[in-house]
């Protein structure tokens, strides 16, 4: 084992002395102008608008944060606090906590707080950016809750390029639960779950998230910082700035990660673990900026109250009475009920199923008949077989023309059978019920399949729909011989549903000459001494 | 009111809208995809949000986010996304955020199959998630429903702080009857609650936390206290025929369809049949089916579940008249013949039983 991947502070012997320094200090970490004269302790830095006074939300020690000496989250919180005051975004920001360490972020930070579920930060921050844009929204993050669990929320909201700002801290171990191996815990490093250190033969290599980000597209910057001197964290400081300031000029999605200490777990003195960053975090996981396209993006003011994906510009809301007229529902857009009402002496039940190959246009013909029913003022249903979307596959649908309400759109005996097809006659042909139809697209009846308690109109429909120009017209020219048999439905309900369903005029055309043809056959039919009784009078 | 013919999943969306939701986000799902589908569509359009997820899990903690901002918000998915998004739903009861959920129910366990059933009863109804929660379930049987109760969803949802599901199985979703829309189109307020970085609601928190074990106590109760409100003023049923019902058949969603049918048919043969059709799942309409109670001889429970909803029944009832079973799963529905027979079996033995006591 090579030196850098010791953790304990025994072993460890730093070789970079931390040396405060006066001129290393970034902004923010001045002393404080006014100590308050109640607390019974002095207050050494200044501190950041951004956080409470005091912190009520925590139930006891309210003038100090919950982490441990040494640790780097107080003072990214400090840096992250300081940039929301330098940019005066106090009133808009929304501060998204994870699970870990800095689940209490709410203690703290006197913004709009949301805690989120373990790391799915991103994808409530993806939510809360879109639906109030003008809002500045950060999610704050360990490298538990980000690298490993919510691996799929931090890719794909980068990914998005979501305009919001990522602060991802990385300690290289699951902290709060006690010293767990993390995707990001170095090889060599001894956790509670790699008590012989990580080894890379079964626990992989440690993650580089902002390298992994930085192959996308979408985001704008990416930086990796450091907690291991004062210069690193001056450098934090600005980056954690920039990356909030990208947010507020619109430009998209920024994440900074920062490699910080964590002196209870990794079992070091905080000047340790400080200098363990430095010396040996810092080899696996290098410094830089990965990503910067903030000079290639137009800034994009989010002043504007209205949703808009990121990279579009924000238009404005509909007004609420526009809103039916959008859908589809106002009252003027909708068909006229009852417009062709039939008058019939009989109850209607017309119950049709209607099967074939996917493709031959089983729905839309049933979808046709439930138009035409409902624009004759009669009760109707539609239900279909509905399956992946796979080459030859079959299709059914059923279709319900009532009088009456009713009651189960599901047809178990249909009073008609459309088969396009034989292994759809073979399926369905025995739940007809007697006294039914059955229409048949084939030369002829398959002999197995004959009742003599139905009635049977067998022709070779796709053909007859080939003479008239289209082989995909065949549902027509059967819909045609359906309508002609049950004589249930008035001719101008069927041109009302044809024109709402089928926009071409083309088709519309070519759909009614099918239906036309359809009629005929079955009336040729007739001549033929076929016996049959319409279905209206069936009833 | 003119009615136009329309699937069930596309009217949740259009009543969705038209009850000011503004933000959807979804992962495809058969047999929900068309509920995603017309959200992509219009949801735009209507100056609201549209995101399709990475998956179910994000889509719910996206759902988090946008009710968290005071957005009347939704998502849609079937059994398998359903399960994949109860550790948010958990999270939403505790945190007190309204939201709506659709699941157009399939057949599982597992991959199943993509025909409807009714297996997510246990994990929708009485919560797939951890934790000491309820989420108000509306079961819908028809277009018309899947549109009204859509509204009422968000309506319920807003009013209890709480997620408010759609369980509704995959014929309901797919099928095309006339719909009508006869409520305005309205607007959502923002919430006093919200966190919507803006200067009035910065001190707002959304949290589900409570570390101190005397907090999490007293906001469980609370929690408790706002269901106990809903079971007794929420509660809906329909009852069909119902008057002088000896045997009450009780289902919900296209099983309440069937059982409309068969009701015709029983009493055409001149048994007193009637039906008993929950719409809100949970709170569980236990009044009603008390009520009943008193006239009829026995329940008939038809599921396309292997026995869920009729451990509620028999909780309802709770002893006072016995309850049958009738069950088809894998996606197979119980055909009105099926049920028929058994409620002439059922109706024989009724009788016989009562002779027999008689005697």
């Amino acid at each position: 084992m090579s030196s850098e991947h010791v953790t304990s502070a025994e072993s460890y012997q730093g070789t970079t002395p931390v040396v405060p320094n006066e001129a290393e200090k970034p902004a923010g970490f001045s002393p404080s102008e006014s100590a308050d004269p109640t607390l019974d302790y002095t207050v050494a830095h200044g501190r950041a608008k951004a956080f409470y006074e005091h912190y009520e939300r925590k139930d006891e020690l309210q003038h100090q944060t919950h982490y441990c000496p040494g640790c780097g989250h107080g003072t990214v919180h400090k840096m992250l606090a300081r940039a929301i005051d330098d940019l005066g975004v106090q009133d808009r920001t929304i501060l998204v906590g994870p699970v870990g360490c800095s689940v209490f972020t709410y203690y703290y930070f006197d913004v709009g707080n949301v805690q989120a579920a373990h790391g799915r930060a991103p994808a409530v921050a993806t939510a809360m950016k879109r639906s109030r844009p003008n809002s500045i929204v950060i999610s704050y993050q360990g490298d538990g809750d980000l690298s490993a669990i919510g691996s799929a929320e931090i890719l794909h909201a980068a990914n998005r390029g979501e305009n919001i700002t990522v602060i991802f801290v990385n300690n290289a171990i699951y902290s709060m639960t006690g010293g767990q191996c993390a995707p990001t815990t170095l090889l060599g490093q001894k956790s509670t779950t790699t008590p012989d250190g990580r080894s890379a033969a079964t626990e992989g290599y440690p993650l580089h998230v902002s390298e992994l980000l930085s192959t996308l597209e979408a985001p704008v910057y990416i930086e990796r910082v450091a907690l291991g001197d004062n210069k690193q964290v001056a450098q934090a400081s600005r980056a954690i700035k920039r990356a909030l300031e990208n947010q507020v000029r619109g430009l998209g999605f920024s994440l900074i990660e920062v490699l910080s200490p964590c002196p209870t777990i990794w079992k070091m003195t905080p000047v340790d673990a400080q200098r363990w960053v430095h010396d040996v975090m810092e080899k696996t996981f290098p410094l830089g900026v990965f990503c910067d396209r903030t000079k290639e993006r137009t800034p994009q003011p989010h002043a504007l109250e209205s949703s808009a994906a990121p990279g579009t510009l924000p238009k404005a809301a509909p007004t609420l009475a526009d809103i039916p007229g959008i859908l589809g529902v106002a009252e003027e857009n909708l068909p006229e009920g009852n417009a062709h009402a039939v008058v019939s002496e009989h109850d209607i039940d017309l119950q049709v199923r209607i099967a074939g190959f996917g493709g031959q246009g089983v729905l839309l013909l049933g979808e046709v008949l439930a138009e035409a029913g409902l624009d004759a003022g009669l009760e109707v249903s539609w239900l279909p077989s509905y399956g992946p979307e796979m080459r030859s596959g079959t299709s059914n649908c059923c279709v319900r023309i009532e009088s009456e309400t009713i009651d189960s759109p599901l047809v178990n005996s249909p009073n008609v059978l459309v088969a396009m097809n034989e292994p759809s006659l073979r399926k369905f042909d025995k739940s007809v019920r007697p006294g039914g139809w059955v229409i048949y697209n084939g030369d002829e009846f398959p002999a197995n399949c004959a009742r003599d308690d139905v009635h049977v109109l067998a022709l070779p429909f796709t053909h007859l729909a080939d003479e008239l120009g289209d082989t995909r017209a065949s549902n027509m020219v059967m819909l045609g011989a359906l309508l002609e048999i049950t004589g249930v439905l008035p001719q101008a309900s069927i041109d009302a549903a044809l024109r709402r369903l089928v926009k071409n005029p083309r088709w519309v055309e070519l759909d009614e000459r099918a239906m036309a043809r359809g009629r005929e056959l079955y009336k040729e039919s007739l001549l033929g001494g076929v016996k049959c009784v319409p279905m209206a009078i069936q009833t | 009111m003119r009615k136009q013919l329309m699937k069930g999943n596309e009217a949740i969306v259009k009543s969705a809208i038209l009850s000011g939701c503004r933000a959807f986000y979804g992962y495809p799902i058969t047999p929900a995809s068309e509920i995603a589908e017309a959200a992509a569509v219009f949801m735009p359009k209507a100056g609201g949000v549209y995101v399709q997820a990475e998956s179910e899990v994000a889509a719910i903690n996206m759902l988090y986010g946008g009710a968290s901002a005071g957005i009347r918000a939704m998502t849609a998915s079937s059994g398998p996304g359903i399960s994949l998004m109860q550790e948010g739903i958990s999270y939403m009861a505790g945190a007190e955020l309204p939201c709506v959920i659709a699941d157009i129910t399939r057949g599982g366990p597992g991959l199943g199959n993509i025909a409807a059933e009714q297996g997510d009863y246990h994990q929708v109804v009485k919560g797939g998630g951890h934790g000491n929660y309820r989420t108000i379930v509306l079961a819908p049987h028809s277009v018309q429903e899947m549109a009204d109760l859509t509204a009422l969803a968000f309506e319920l949802a807003d009013r209890y702080r709480n997620p408010v599901v759609i369980l509704a199985d995959g014929f309901v979703g797919q099928m095309m009857e006339p719909v009508a829309f006869p409520q305005k189109a309205i607007g959502s307020s923002m919430p006093p609650w919200a966190v919507a970085g803006t200067a009035e609601t910065r001190p707002n928190m959304i949290n589900s936390l409570h570390m101190d074990v005397d907090d999490l106590e007293r906001h469980v109760r609370a929690l408790e206290a706002k269901y106990k409100i809903a079971e007794q003023r929420e509660a809906r049923a329909e009852e069909w025929c119902t008057a002088d019902a000896e045997i009450v058949l009780v289902g919900y969603g296209i099983v309440g369809r069937i059982l409309k049918a068969v009701t015709a048919e029983a009493r055409a043969n001149g048994l007193k049949v009637g039906v008993l059709r929950p719409i809100t799942l949970y709170p569980f309409p236990v009044v009603q089916f008390q009520r009943l109670a008193f006239n009829a001889r026995a329940f008939l429970v038809v599921e396309m579940s292997n026995g869920q909803l009729v451990e509620d029944v028999k909780l309802a009832l709770n002893g006072s008249r016995p309850v049958e079973f009738l069950s088809r799963v894998g996606g197979n529905v119980p055909s009105h013949e099926e049920v028929l027979n058994f409620v002439h079996g059922l109706a024989r033995r009724t009788v016989d039983e009562e002779r027999m006591a008689n005697v």
